[in-house]
């Protein structure tokens, strides 16, 4: 068995809202999973879910060959995670957190090098409730990692921290990943699962729109890569009369939306022949970022009905 | 169950409660200041009426001998007033009047020359007819000391004489049941708002659902709260018995006996604290379910005064409480040194509703959302 998480079929509702509303979805082992998804769709109910924290209402889940509901217990030695809001005792340092959980999980812990790795060494011994909105995310990961877990769940680990930080934790991932771990992330942050996941998913209303890579999505809901070029607006006359390719003025510029390398080269040609003066050109191809909000915005007026529905 | 994470837990919530002031001061501070206060208020000479007295007769000795005889008496506390201060308000009685002193004494002048002569003379005790009881008692009290002078002047002997005896082997103060119903105020409060703010903020802050992604139990962790508060408990009952001895001379000193419920008391009142805590949605309602449990308790199980002193139907009341059984068997263990059958009843009644408590409590809870 390859898969570190099945899901199928998963609903949970609280009373008539339809928090998650029948996804199914599975994640290799060893791969980074990135859940994405507008404000209220249903990523951290799933994921709490998947943590054992929350019971399902409908469907089937399982982690490591585990129902996370009722075998929480042998599931939580085997995880880490950092839940959303993660909260810890007021008066404790980092370094009493990571022993303390050290000693529950029996299993050693070397506290400056764990603080380390997250950049919290410097807040070692400081209260808890002293630490700022980063610093206690720091403290959160750093807890996740103490049992050496196999899946880890990270429910928007870097909201609220700065560039620096959020890099850390990027390379933190990023050799959770080499160590063969599973990494379950979810983020409002676009790029960050475009550098980071293998997979990539994107929930809304509790259905999922989209699934695949990065990549694979971008290429399947986003638009064509486009020749940008400096001009003014009558190379766009000049080149609709020769193309047969998508032209647009944007502002100083002209696009042509392109699939293929002929056609780009036909629009380099055709540019040329124009006779209209241009100072430099460019190409553009949409981001994860650009797709999503394309297709949240586009669910969001109808326009576009999750996969499945009728 | 495994004590490691027991020891794990206890540690980590040791350093939390010694970090917070407010914490460390109603374990230690608070009992100490109740015990002073509420002893000072129950060890107070109230059953001693106060005399003032003007001596006319300027301090000589039969007047002397007089005053320390009434003193010996122990019924009344004697203060000499200056006799220019008694003139310049128009007469004793006045002066009296303008105190709010409803007794005083006068000692004529020539007193100890009459006696001495054997001639007749007159002290004269001035009263209020509406505080008849502290005049009866100063009446009483020169009466019998005037008839030892007469006595004595006559040469006469005593024929009959008081011994006093106690029912109990030792005289008990208001102080010595105040001990250890203090003691069990303490077992009572400092685990039951502890516990049941720690259950509803844990539970708000997703505290719980935290430890619940770690291997530590329910069990466990109510497991470390209570030997936590054990620990306290016998510090606070140690240092009671102190200021109440030294302060106080209260007579109850550490009785092994009464360790089963310096042990039981906060295991049950923790196990309550996280049940009441567990059953309420919020950390407000939890504050309400925990003060209406505690209050009652707080008052009507003997804490600051002997249960046997309450009116009947609060004594049925009173039964009713759990902490009033801590309470008495604390008291049959330190105070009456009776390790009989209220002793082993109490002893019961406490451990079986610890037991209880606990489970239920254990039951209740829930670490993670349905
Ligand atoms: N305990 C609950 N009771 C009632 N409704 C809930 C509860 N938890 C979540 N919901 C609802 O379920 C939906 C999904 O919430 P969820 O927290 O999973 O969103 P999310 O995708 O994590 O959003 P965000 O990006 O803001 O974290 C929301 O409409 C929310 O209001
Ligand atoms: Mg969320």
């Amino acid at each position: 068995m390859t898969d570190a998480i099945r899901v199928d079929g998963l609903t949970k509702s609280y009373g008539p809202v339809h928090a998650v509303d029948g996804i199914s979805f599975t994640v290799d082992q060893g791969a980074v999973f990135a859940f994405l998804g507008p404000n209220g769709a249903g990523k951290t109910t799933t994921v709490e879910i998947l943590e054992g924290l929350r019971r399902r209402t409908g469907g089937s889940v399982e982690v490591l060959g585990l129902d996370p509901w009722s075998d929480g217990r042998a599931l939580h030695e085997k995880v880490g995670v950092i839940p959303q809001d993660f909260r810890f005792l007021d008066k404790i340092t980092p370094r009493e957190a990571v022993v303390y959980y050290g000693r529950l999980f029996d299993r050693p812990v070397d506290p400056p090098a764990l603080l380390a790795r997250v950049e919290l060494a410097e807040k070692a011994d400081a209260h808890y409730d002293t630490l700022s909105g980063g610093q206690k995310q720091k403290l959160g990961l750093a807890l996740a990692l103490v049992n050496d877990p196999k899946v880890c769940f990270l429910d928007e680990p870097t909201t609220g921290l700065d560039p620096k930080a959020r890099r850390a934790i990027w390379e933190v991932v990023r050799s959770l990943k080499a160590d063969g771990r599973t990494v379950f992330l979810t983020t409002h942050y676009l790029e960050e699962a475009q550098l980071l996941a293998d997979q990539v998913a994107i929930i809304h209303q509790g259905k999922i729109i989209a699934e695949g890579t990065a990549a694979e999505i971008i290429r399947r809901y986003g638009r064509p890569q486009r020749l940008v070029v400096d001009a003014p607006p009558e190379l766009a006359d000049r080149l609709r009369a020769t193309l047969r390719l998508p032209v647009q003025v944007a502002g100083g510029t002209v696009e042509v939306e392109y699939r293929t390398k002929d056609d780009l080269q036909k629009v380099l040609a055709a540019v040329q022949g124009s006779g209209v003066p241009w100072s430099g050109f460019s190409t553009r191809s949409d981001t994860l970022e650009d797709v999503f909000i394309s297709l949240v915005g586009r669910m969001d007026e109808g326009v576009l009905h999750p996969p499945g529905a009728s | 169950m495994r004590p490691r994470r027991i020891l794990a837990d206890l540690s980590v919530f040791s350093k939390g409660y010694l970090r917070s002031p407010i914490a460390l001061f109603f374990a230690f501070a608070f009992p100490v200041i109740l015990i002073v206060t509420f002893g000072s208020i129950f060890s107070a000479p109230t059953s001693k009426v106060s005399l003032p007295v003007e001596d006319l007769d300027h301090g000589s000795n039969v007047s002397e001998a007089f005053l320390g005889a009434l003193s010996k008496t122990g019924a009344v506390s004697i203060s000499q007033v200056d006799p220019a201060t008694v003139n310049a308000s128009g007469g004793f009685a006045s002066w009296l009047a303008k105190n709010s002193d409803p007794v005083g004494l006068v000692i004529p002048a020539g007193f100890a020359s009459a006696y001495e002569a054997g001639n007749a003379t007159q002290v004269t005790v001035f009263t209020d007819p509406e505080d008849a009881a502290d005049s009866g008692l100063v009446v009483g009290a020169v009466d019998g000391v005037a008839n030892q002078f007469n006595l004595n002047y006559a040469h006469g002997s005593t024929i009959i004489t008081i011994g006093t005896a106690n029912v109990g082997s030792q005289v008990f103060t208001e102080i010595d049941y105040l001990v250890p119903g203090l003691i069990g105020f303490t077992i009572l409060t400092s685990p039951m708002f502890a516990i049941v703010d720690i259950t509803s903020s844990y539970r708000k802050d997703h505290i719980f659902r935290q430890l619940s992604l770690t291997p530590l139990t329910k069990g466990e962790w109510l497991t470390s709260k209570i030997i936590w508060y054990v620990l306290i408990t016998f510090l606070t009952a140690l240092l009671m018995l102190g200021v109440g001895d030294v302060a106080f001379g209260a007579h109850v000193g550490f009785d092994l006996a009464m360790v089963p419920f310096l042990v039981l008391g906060p295991f049950f009142f923790v196990s309550l604290g996280m049940l009441a805590g567990s059953v309420a949605k919020t950390p407000e309602s939890a504050a309400v379910i925990g003060n209406i449990v505690t209050f009652p308790m707080m008052f009507l199980s003997g804490t600051f005064f002997p249960v046997s002193d309450f009116p009947g139907y609060l004594q049925v009341v009173a039964h009713a409480l759990p902490l009033y059984y801590v309470i008495d068997g604390m008291n049959q263990a330190a105070l009456f040194h009776n390790y009989g059958t209220p002793f082993v009843l109490d002893l019961t009644v406490v451990l079986v509703l610890s037991v209880v408590v606990a489970l239920l409590a254990i039951v209740a809870f829930r670490w993670r959302d349905e």
